[in-house]
């Protein structure tokens, strides 16, 4: 077992959890499952495992809760946000609290399976509509004066990727498609996912913020 | 926990629960609050007034502890204050008239206290009776506040009216009217304090308004959801349980009411087929329910349609059927506005052509795209490889 990646499903519905359980079938090693912020968290620091699959919203919080409590106690899993919402607060908000890449839940098992292997491998891992809200997100100028920061703005070469991203190309279709290695497309996709995380954009401010105060 | 807020108690109470009440709001024996009233009602008749004064300003409750829930009858901390000086000014004004006037302390303080309970009367009817009447008044009206708003101003104005009579009364009587400016001093502070004792209990009625709205609006809310999802979620589930032997339609609805749901619970705008995010999920829908398949827009920027981005959306909609139709797997929709004009990419997984080898029963198709975005001042051009799926690539330049 010790070559597979360890996972941890983080759900409120018993449904939904046994179908991962079923689609991840023998591709990754599920250690544990939980159905609300505090068992989550629990169970996170108990297992220590390589991914936790994340719910969005939960009983007792959401899923920033539960990374914000584990990264508290020096939890080193990374986090996978699986949600059926496509509205811009609940994304960014999950994965400005640290979600390694945000998916829906109407992905296929196959897809699940590879995204759960490259957010163990520390890679990012962005859902067309996510691309689609870093693009809508750092579009537009932003204040020369406001910001002295890189922070603030894509470069050409990680708003091309974005782009393929947003039309459904794969890691490896992306490097085809602009004559790159995937290991480069991996690193535009982490940087982009830093910047979404730390950058300051009124845009994430605000769509972060309209998700706390829920 | 903040100390319990300034109530008239119903339990234990010897006269009217005013000492009680205020005993257990600061915390001290009750024997103590009583001793200060009678003394100061000794010494000149204050504590009389005083007493009067609180009786009628605070609301009355059970225990120590107000109910769970009990809206009615409660008193904001930041009323106390005000209860606290509105008495204080009664009580100065009255002593001053007292003083005024020459009067033995104590023989005319019944005339008083009932000119200035009269007003209270009318202040303070019921509560409960009064918030009744509110609701009843917005039931009929469908929540005209403005009734009961003037059923409250009738009450002041004869509260007011009442004081300024009992007042004049007294005077007269005693003949005392040589003093004018002495009296109107005092008077003035009397109504002064008549209208600080109003004051929060006019907000705390508005509060309950506001609270009653809410809660209405709360329910329509609940209601509005029940419908939407009876008529839809419902109805698509006795569907699918008819269907159940055939996958494609259960897959076909179940995909159709997903959409639908999501429109509603994400979209704020309910008809936002004018722009063009709003025709290409439109679009979207339509060719998922006509066909099957699943087709996921994303789309970055917004704008609002005209009749050449209105052609482009067209075309998309003839590539999105396209890609259903001959292609296969999900199919991806990526819309980008930028200043100098819209990209839109339709994209399948599918097992793909050589487009140099394009059969007759396809050169239509190309034409509905191809053709229909060169008329707008457009182009578009179809990828595609064997084994690697199709992509048609829309672009319009928007007019400057």
């Amino acid at each position: 077992m010790s070559g597979l990646t360890r996972v941890v499903i983080v759900d409120d519905h018993r449904l939904f959890r046994t179908g991962v359980r079923t689609e991840l079938a023998d591709a990754v090693d599920v250690v544990g499952e939980a159905d609300d912020v505090a068992t989550a968290v629990t169970t996170i620091l108990r297992e220590q495992p390589d991914v936790v699959l994340l719910d969005v919203h939960l009983p007792g919080g959401d899923g920033t809760a539960v990374i914000r409590h584990c990264v508290a106690r020096g939890s080193a899993s990374r986090f996978l946000a699986l949600s059926v919402s496509d509205a811009a607060d609940d994304v960014i908000a999950v994965v400005r609290a640290g979600a390694r890449g945000y998916v829906t839940k109407s992905i296929t098992g196959d897809e699940l399976i590879d995204a759960i292997n490259r957010v163990a491998d520390g890679d990012a891992v962005f859902s067309p509509r996510l691309a689609g809200f870093v693009l809508d997100a750092f579009s537009g100028a932003v204040d020369a004066t406001a910001t002295d920061d890189e922070l603030d703005l894509l470069s050409p070469r990680e708003q091309d990727v974005m782009r393929l991203i947003a039309r459904g190309y794969t890691y490896r279709e992306v490097a085809r498609e602009l004559f790159l290695s995937v290991k480069t497309v991996e690193t535009h996709m982490s940087s982009v996912l830093r910047k979404l995380q730390l950058s300051n954009r009124n845009e994430l401010a605000r769509w972060a913020s309209a998700r706390q105060l829920l | 926990m903040a100390p319990p807020t300034l109530y008239r108690s119903h339990d234990g109470r010897v006269v009217a629960g005013v000492a009680r009440g205020i005993a257990d709001h600061l915390g001290v024996d009750v024997v103590l609050v009583r001793s200060i009233f009678v003394l100061l009602a000794l010494a000149g008749g204050a504590g009389a007034v005083l007493y009067g004064a609180f009786w009628i300003v605070l609301p009355e409750r059970d225990g120590p502890e107000p109910p769970p829930g009990a809206v009615r009858g409660r008193v904001p901390r930041a009323r106390d204050a005000g209860l606290l000086l509105a008495a204080a000014a009664i009580t100065i004004g009255v002593a001053l008239l007292l003083e005024t006037l020459g009067l033995l302390p104590g023989s005319w303080l019944p005339f008083i206290l009932a000119a200035v309970g009269l007003v209270l009367v009318w202040l303070r009817s019921d509560d409960e009776s009064w918030s009744r009447m509110v609701t009843r008044v917005q039931q009929v009206g469908g929540g005209t506040e403005p009734g009961s708003r003037r059923v409250r101003g009738v009450q002041l104005v004869a509260g007011v009216a009442l004081v300024l009579f009992g007042a004049f009364a007294f005077l007269a009587s005693r003949g005392a009217f040589t003093d004018v400016g002495r009296v109107l001093l005092a008077m003035t502070v009397v109504l002064v304090g008549v209208a600080l004792l109003t004051a929060p209990w006019l907000v705390r009625l508005l509060r309950e308004r506001d609270e009653e709205r809410r809660a209405r609006i709360r329910t329509e809310e609940r209601a509005e959801l029940a419908a939407q999802v009876h008529d839809s979620v419902l109805q698509t589930l006795t569907l699918i349980q008819r269907s159940s032997s055939d996958p494609a339609t259960v897959q076909r609805l179940a995909r159709a009411q997903e959409r639908d749901l999501r429109h509603w619970l994400y979209t704020p705008v309910p008809d936002a087929t004018a722009t063009l995010r709003g025709a290409l999920e439109a679009a979207a829908a339509d060719v998922e329910s006509a066909h099957g398949g699943a087709v996921d827009v994303v789309c970055v920027g917004d704008l609002a349609l005209d009749e050449r981005t209105g052609a482009a959306v067209a075309a998309t909609r003839e590539a999105m059927v396209n890609a259903v139709k001959y292609g296969g797997g999900a199919v991806s929709v990526f819309a980008e506005v930028e200043p100098d004009g819209i990209s839109v990419y339709v994209r399948d997984r599918g097992a793909g052509f050589d487009v140099d080898a394009v059969p007759d029963d396809r050169l239509g198709i190309r034409r509905s795209i191809v053709e229909r975005m060169e008329r707008h001042g457009g182009k578009a051009c179809v990828r595609s490889e064997p084994g690697r799926g199709t992509q048609v690539e829309l672009h319009l330049a928007t007019s400057p």
